[in-house]
C-alpha cells in the first residue's frame, strides 16, 4: 500500500500555516497584551499594569458593563438551555423515527440559521417583533438568540447520536422499559456528552452575538458585545481591551470544555 | 402434538416493508424447553422473524402466539421474551450488575431482590466477580455472558438469541456453544437461536428451521435436516453434498426408481413431493464407498485427493464429466487411489436422497 500523501511535505506548507495563524490570532494577542498596558494609549506600551481590569469592575463604566454582563449571561444561559432542549428533541426525531414526510425539510429548517446571512435574520426579526407589537428588550434578544442557537446545539448532539446504535434502546425495551424509560435511562445518558458540548457551543454563540442583538435589543438594554461597541464609538480605551480579553478568556474556556466533553464521550464508546 | 407443549406458535406470519416481503407465510411451532434454531444465509429472514417475536418488526399478516396468546400487537416492552443481541447492546454507562438488574427493576422488583437475582444469574454464567465492572472493561466472551445473564434474569418465557456467537473468535465460539447448551438445559427455557453457521445449528439444536429468501425450507431435528433434506437448497446448504442429475422413472411407496448418469439403477428415499421426471439426487460424500469397478457400481475417474488428517477427500469425475466428492476415512488399511485411476463407487440405497428443486 502506498503511503498516504502527507500535506505537511508540500512546499510552503509551513509558511502558509504560520501566515494563517498570524493573521487569525495576532490581533487577539495584541488586544490581550495591551489590556495590561499602564498607559492610556492603545498603541504605546507604558509598562505592565492591571489597572484597566480594575477599571472594568470599578471604573466609571463599571455599572454599565455589569448590567450588560448580567444580561449577556442570563440570555446565554436561557437561550442555550432552551436551544439544547429543542436540539436534543430534534436529534432524537431525526435519528430514531426512520423516514417521515418532510424529514429533509425539517433538517434544512433546523440548520437554516447557519445559512441565512445574519443581517437578514436581524432585520427580519426586528420587523417581525415590531409588526406583532412585541416590545423589544431582553425577551426579544432571548427569542432571537434561541433561534440561531438551535443549529449550533444540534450539530454536536446529532454527531453523538450517529454513534449510538438503536440496539441500546431496543435492548432496554426488550427488558420491559417503556419507550420513555428507554429514552430517560439509556439513550439520554449516552447522549450527555453531545448535549453538554452542544449546550456550551450554543452558550458561547449567544454570548458573543452582536449583530442580531443590536437590532432587536431595544433602547437602554445592552449585552456585553453591544456595550463594548457603544464604548468604542466614543473612542477605544484600554478598558475595552481588558473586557474583550475577559470575554475572549470565557470563550476559549467554554469552547475547550465543549471539545473535551465531546471527545471524552467519543472515546468512552 | 399436545398444544400445551408449544411455547410459541408462529402462524402464517408475513412481514412486508414497502414492497419488500421479508417473510412469506412463515409457520412453525417452538416447543417448551427446546433449543430451536433459525438457520439460513444472510437475508433469508431469520433475523426478521426473531425481531417479529421480540416486537421490533411488524407482523404484517398472521399471528405469533406465546402460550396461546397473540403477542403480535404488543409493543416490545410488554412481551415476556428477552433477546440477546448480536452486538450484545450492553449499556455502557452502567455496571455489569446494573445491566443485569435493568429488566428486573423495570418489572417492579425492589433493588435488593433484583440484586440478589442478578448475582444468582451472574454466578450461573460464571461472572460473579465482575458485577462492579463496566461492560467495556470485559472481553468479548465475558460481554456475551453478561448479555446472556441480562436477558435470563427476568426469567423470560422464551429467550431469543440473534447470532450471539458471531462476534467471538473460533476457539471461544466452540467453548461457548457447549456452555450455552448447558445453560439452556439447566434453565429449561426455550431458546430461539438465529445463526448462519450450520455447524453451530447442528451441534446445539433440538430442532432447526432452515430458511431461505423469506420461506421456511424445512423444519426438523439436525439429523432429519442433514440426512433427509426436503429440497435442493437444504441439501446444499447443510454440510457438503453431491447433487447428481438423475432420471426418475417411477415413484411408488416413497421409494422412486431412478437412473444415475452412468446408467446405474437405484432405489432410494425421496422428498415427499418427488415425482417422475428429472430430479436431483443428494449423496453425502461420506456415504459413498469405494470399490473396484464392477457391474453394480458407479464408474468414476480419480481427479485429485485432499488429505485432511481424519479423512481423505477424493475428487472424482463420473462418466458424463460431472464432478463427485467422496470422503473416505483415514484408516490404516485405506490406500489412496492414484490420480487417473478408475474406481467403482457404491451408493447404498439408504444413503442417497431424491430431491425436488
Amino acid at each position: 500500500m502506498a503511503a498516504p500523501i502527507d500535506i505537511r511535505r508540500f512546499t510552503g506548507f509551513r509558511a502558509l500555516t504560520i501566515l494563517c495563524l498570524v493573521v487569525l490570532y495576532a490581533p487577539l494577542v495584541i488586544v490581550a497584551i495591551y489590556s495590561f498596558n499602564d498607559s492610556t494609549s492603545i498603541t504605546r506600551w507604558g509598562g505592565l499594569s492591571f489597572k484597566w481590569y480594575f477599571d472594568v469592575f470599578s471604573g466609571p463604566e463599571a455599572p454599565k458593563f455589569r448590567a450588560a454582563a448580567i444580561n449577556s449571561f442570563t440570555i446565554a444561559l436561557g437561550a442555550a438551555t432552551c436551544a439544547t432542549t429543542i436540539a436534543t428533541a430534534a436529534a432524537v426525531a431525526m435519528h430514531r423515527t426512520g423516514r417521515f414526510r418532510g424529514k429533509t425539510a425539517s433538517l434544512a429548517l433546523i440548520n437554516l440559521p447557519l445559512m441565512v446571512p445574519e443581517i437578514v435574520t436581524a432585520v427580519a426579526s426586528l420587523i417581525f417583533f415590531i409588526s406583532i407589537g412585541f416590545k423589544t428588550g431582553v425577551m426579544t434578544i432571548f427569542i432571537a438568540h434561541l433561534v440561531f442557537c438551535i443549529p449550533f446545539a444540534y450539530l454536536p448532539i446529532s454527531a453523538r447520536m450517529q454513534s449510538i446504535p438503536d440496539s441500546y434502546e431496543q435492548a432496554a425495551m426488550d427488558l420491559y422499559a417503556t419507550p420513555w424509560e428507554a429514552f430517560r435511562l439509556v439513550l439520554l445518558p449516552l447522549m450527555v456528552p453531545g448535549i453538554l458540548s452542544g449546550f456550551l457551543l450554543a452558550f458561547i454563540i449567544s454570548l458573543d452575538d452582536f449583530l442580531i442583538t443590536n437590532f432587536v435589543k431595544g433602547a437602554g438594554i445592552e449585552t456585553l458585545p453591544t456595550a463594548i461597541f457603544g464604548s468604542v464609538k466614543q473612542g477605544v480605551k484600554p478598558n475595552i481591551m481588558a473586557i474583550s480579553t475577559l470575554l475572549l478568556g470565557v470563550s476559549v474556556v467554554l469552547v475547550t470544555l465543549s471539545w473535551f466533553v465531546g471527545r471524552a464521550g467519543q472515546s468512552k464508546r | 402434538m399436545n398444544r400445551t407443549d408449544i411455547a410459541i406458535d408462529i402462524d402464517r406470519v408475513v412481514n412486508r416493508y414497502d414492497s419488500v416481503t421479508a417473510l412469506h407465510d412463515v409457520s412453525m411451532d417452538i416447543r417448551e424447553g427446546e433449543f430451536f434454531t433459525l438457520l439460513g444465509p444472510s437475508g433469508c429472514g431469520k433475523t426478521t422473524l426473531l425481531r417479529c417475536i421480540a416486537g421490533f418488526e411488524d407482523v404484517t399478516e398472521g399471528a405469533i402466539r406465546l402460550r396461546g396468546e397473540d403477542i403480535a400487537p404488543l409493543p416490545p416492552h410488554k412481551r415476556p421474551v428477552n433477546t440477546v443481541f448480536q452486538q450484545y447492546a450492553l449499556f455502557p454507562h452502567m455496571t455489569v450488575l446494573e445491566n443485569v438488574c435493568f429488566g428486573l427493576r423495570r418489572r417492579g422488583w425492589t433493588e435488593m431482590d433484583a440484586e440478589g437475582r442478578a448475582r444468582e444469574v451472574l454466578d450461573l454464567v460464571r461472572l460473579g466477580d465482575f458485577a462492579k465492572r463496566r461492560p467495556t472493561q470485559l472481553s468479548g466472551g465475558q460481554q456475551q455472558r453478561v448479555a446472556l445473564a441480562r436477558s435470563l434474569a427476568p426469567n423470560p418465557e422464551v429467550l431469543l438469541l440473534d447470532e450471539p456467537l458471531s462476534a467471538l473468535d473460533l476457539k471461544l465460539r466452540q467453548a461457548v456453544r457447549v456452555e450455552l447448551k448447558q445453560i439452556q438445559r439447566e434453565t429449561g427455557i426455550a431458546f430461539v437461536f438465529v445463526t448462519h453457521d450450520q455447524e453451530e445449528a447442528l451441534t446445539m439444536s433440538d430442532r432447526i428451521a432452515v430458511m431461505s429468501e423469506g420461506y421456511v425450507q424445512q423444519i426438523g431435528t439436525p439429523r432429519d435436516i442433514y440426512e433427509a433434506p426436503q429440497n435442493r437448497f437444504v441439501a446444499d446448504f447443510i454440510g457438503e453434498t453431491n447433487l447428481l442429475d438423475v432420471e426418475v422413472s417411477a415413484v411408488s411407496g416413497g421409494m422412486p426408481d431412478l437412473t444415475l448418469p452412468g446408467g446405474m439403477a437405484l432405489r432410494c428415499p425421496a422428498a415427499d413431493s418427488a415425482r417422475a421426471g428429472r430430479g436431483h439426487l443428494s449423496v453425502r460424500p461420506e456415504r459413498i464407498s469405494v470399490a473396484a469397478a464392477a457391474e453394480d457400481t458407479l464408474p468414476a475417474t480419480v481427479v485429485d485427493h485432499v488429505y485432511l488428517g481424519t479423512d481423505i477427500h477424493l475428487h472424482a469425475k463420473l462418466s458424463d464429466g460431472e464432478p463427485i466428492l467422496v470422503r473416505i476415512q483415514n484408516a490404516e488399511s485405506s490406500a489412496i487411489p492414484a490420480t487417473g485411476s478408475m474406481l467403482g463407487l457404491r451408493i447404498e440405497a439408504g444413503a442417497a436422497r431424491l430431491l425436488v428443486d
